[in-house]
């Protein structure tokens, strides 16, 4: 074994050193990266602006705390839960499709979140000015989350054969890559109907953003987003045996016509719930999971390290797309500049070990 | 106990429509090897996948113990048989331990990664199939015999009482297919397994078994003990194969020694 064994009574967990070790920087790099953010994510502040901000203790400014709490805690607590669902969801999905390079893209989820959110931006948007107040505070997220799950709900309705014993992997893909089809494609029309303002916001919001998020989208979607975190933790040691062939994974004991469904599922719910936090913030869901695997330099992704790697991804990614560039980018935007060649250097070594 | 470990009645199998095997009974004795033998596409394979519900039948159903193996939860089916398919997969950079490992699924649960059961099965099945020095190795590495055992050692580790082989000799020189079925008949023998096989090789399947059945056609044309099964007369029926039958000396098993067109006309 290439861990450790702790047991206690009945119980018994294997705890392997490199994954410990990895695990544990993240959650370093996550709380300077959460405390860089607060700092620096607008007017620079302090750390002891900050902690005060936090604590909001007597005699603490009331300014301080609005900044601190509703203005950059929502912001930043958004990018972390984000970039953790997409990047469990990446997990999972790679493992369903059994394909490294699989994405929660192919499940048609961010397409049809997209085409909400760019239905109610284009047809609620009205004239000048774009959405405001209580539609973009409810209502886009809530048509985000609507689209998400139609389409990842019809995906997934549609890869599971009736009769068929396992779900197929290459028809859930093809299923995916038609309702993405489809999704795009309506909001390509949706984008042409409404006026320049409305279609502007549209695309900011498509490239993945987290700008002006407040607790009302937050904390809801987030009481969403930790559940189905910790739920993936359990099904985690599906993982391993799933990316056998079908047969020998039954033979293992692993009902697949279960285990595989449910892996989907999560796979969908953690997608649409991050996309509605933060838009669809490309490579992230694609590039953590690999990461976690190379760093850890295990078989199947680890699903707590590759959560913290995808937190950090997006929380660094978006102070460094929205305030530390000259012009501030949506967090997207950068994610697919620093995700394209991270992913092709992962794929060279990962092809350079093998050969 | 005369109850038979595993029994199929009536049972039909196929996919896509087509019936492969049909309305076939087989009764598998405790304790027993078995191997199935027939030309491609008789339906040895398919009957295998039938056996451990890898296919749902078409007619018929099949009996574990007594009990009809539908109504079993995949995690008890693994618990009491374990099953090596014909080239099973495994991920990329898997070491032999860690597949090893996954024998002991049905056993654990997310808060029993690894108990002290696990580990001795574990270590138990690397000794018997003898690639304990091989542990840390990945299975890509491995040459194709250690590899098979490897596998074979995985199926050992679920601990079950019922081993079922398709085709574990494949792709294997013949060094190796020895020694693939010499672990075998000591799982058999030593700790007691019951299992059922799928062989091409005739001869070593005579020797390395208690019990032949020969398909053609997803029907059975004959089973029993080796010598029984192993005639010329059989070999013509079952494969069309002109062969005279000895008996090798080591054991005294019926050995096959295929005739050429002209071994046929001279031996007339």
């Amino acid at each position: 074994m290439r861990g450790w064994v702790l047991r206690i009574g009945q119980a018994s967990f294997v705890l392997r050193p490199r994954a410990l070790l990895v695990g544990g920087c993240a959650v370093l790099v996550l709380l300077l990266a959460v405390l860089a953010h607060l700092m620096f994510a607008g007017r620079p502040l302090a750390f002891g602006e900050v902690l005060t901000g936090l604590s909001g203790g007597p005699g603490a400014p009331s300014r301080l705390i609005l900044q601190v709490q509703d203005f950059r805690l929502p912001r930043t607590v958004a990018g972390a839960v984000a970039g953790a669902c997409l990047a469990v969801s990446g997990a999972l999905t790679q493992n369903v499709a059994r394909n490294p390079l699989a994405t929660p893209e192919i499940l048609g989820v961010t397409a049809g979140a997209s085409l909400g959110a760019v239905a109610v931006l284009v047809l609620a948007g009205g004239g000048a000015g774009g959405l405001s107040g209580a539609a973009a505070a409810v209502g886009l997220p809530l048509a985000a989350g609507l689209g998400a799950l139609l389409f990842g709900g019809g995906v997934f309705l549609l890869a599971v054969k009736r009769g068929s014993d396992v779900l197929d992997s290459n028809r859930m893909v093809l299923v995916g890559l038609g309702a993405t089809a489809v999704a795009t494609s309506m909001v390509t029309w949706l984008l042409t109907l409404g006026d320049v303002t409305n279609a502007g916001q549209a695309l900011t919001w498509m490239s993945g953003s987290l700008n002006g998020k407040d607790w009302d989208t937050v904390s809801p979607v987030t009481v969403v987003a930790l559940p189905l975190l910790l739920i993936s933790a359990f099904v985690a040691r599906w993982l391993l045996l799933g990316s056998f062939d079908d047969n020998t994974a039954r033979s293992l004991g692993l009902p697949l016509r279960w285990t595989r469904p449910l892996l989907l599922l999560l796979a969908v719910l953690l997608a649409a719930v991050g996309t509605v936090l933060a838009g669809p913030v490309a490579f992230v869901a694609l590039v953590c999971p690999l990461a976690a695997r190379q760093v850890t330099g295990t078989v199947v992704a680890p699903l707590g390290v590759t959560a913290l790697l995808g937190a950090c991804f997006v929380v660094v990614a978006d102070l460094v797309a929205g305030f530390v560039l000259p012009q501030a980018l949506p967090v997207g935007v950068l994610t697919t500049v620093l995700g394209a060649p991270v992913l092709i250097a992962l794929v060279l070594r990962s092809q350079r070990r093998t050969s | 106990m005369n109850q038979p470990i595993l029994a199929a009645s009536g049972l039909s199998l196929g996919f896509d429509g087509r019936t492969v095997v049909r309305g076939l009974d087989l009764a598998l004795d405790r304790g027993s090897v078995t191997t199935v033998i027939g030309p491609n596409g008789c339906g040895k394979s398919t009957l295998l996948k039938g056996l451990c519900r890898l296919l749902k039948p078409q007619q018929g159903r099949v009996l574990l113990e007594g009990r009809d193996i539908a109504a079993f939860p995949q995690r008890e089916l693994a618990l009491r048989m374990a099953v090596l398919p014909q080239t099973p997969l495994a991920p990329s950079g898997l070491t032999v331990t860690e597949l090893v490992t996954r024998g002991r699924h049905p056993r654990q649960k997310w808060y029993q990664q690894f108990s002290v059961g696990d580990e001795a099965a574990v270590a138990a099945a690397l000794e018997a199939t003898d690639i304990t020095d091989l542990s840390e190795v990945a299975l890509e590495d491995l040459s194709g015999g250690q590899r098979q055992r490897a596998w074979i050692s995985m199926s050992l580790a679920q601990e079950s009482d019922l081993l079922l082989l398709d085709e574990p000799t494949t792709y294997l020189d013949l060094a190796h297919q020895v020694e693939v079925l010499e672990l075998v008949r000591r799982l058999n023998r030593e700790l007691g397994r019951t299992v059922v096989m799928v062989l091409h090789d005739i001869s070593l399947a005579a020797r390395y078994s208690d019990r032949i059945v020969a398909m053609k056609d997803g029907v059975i044309m004959a089973q029993g003990a080796p010598s029984e099964v192993v005639t010329p007369e059989l070999l013509w029926e079952v494969f069309g194969l002109r062969a005279q039958v000895v008996t090798e000396p080591t054991e005294g098993r019926p050995h096959v020694i295929p005739l050429g067109q002209e071994s046929v006309a001279s031996s007339v």
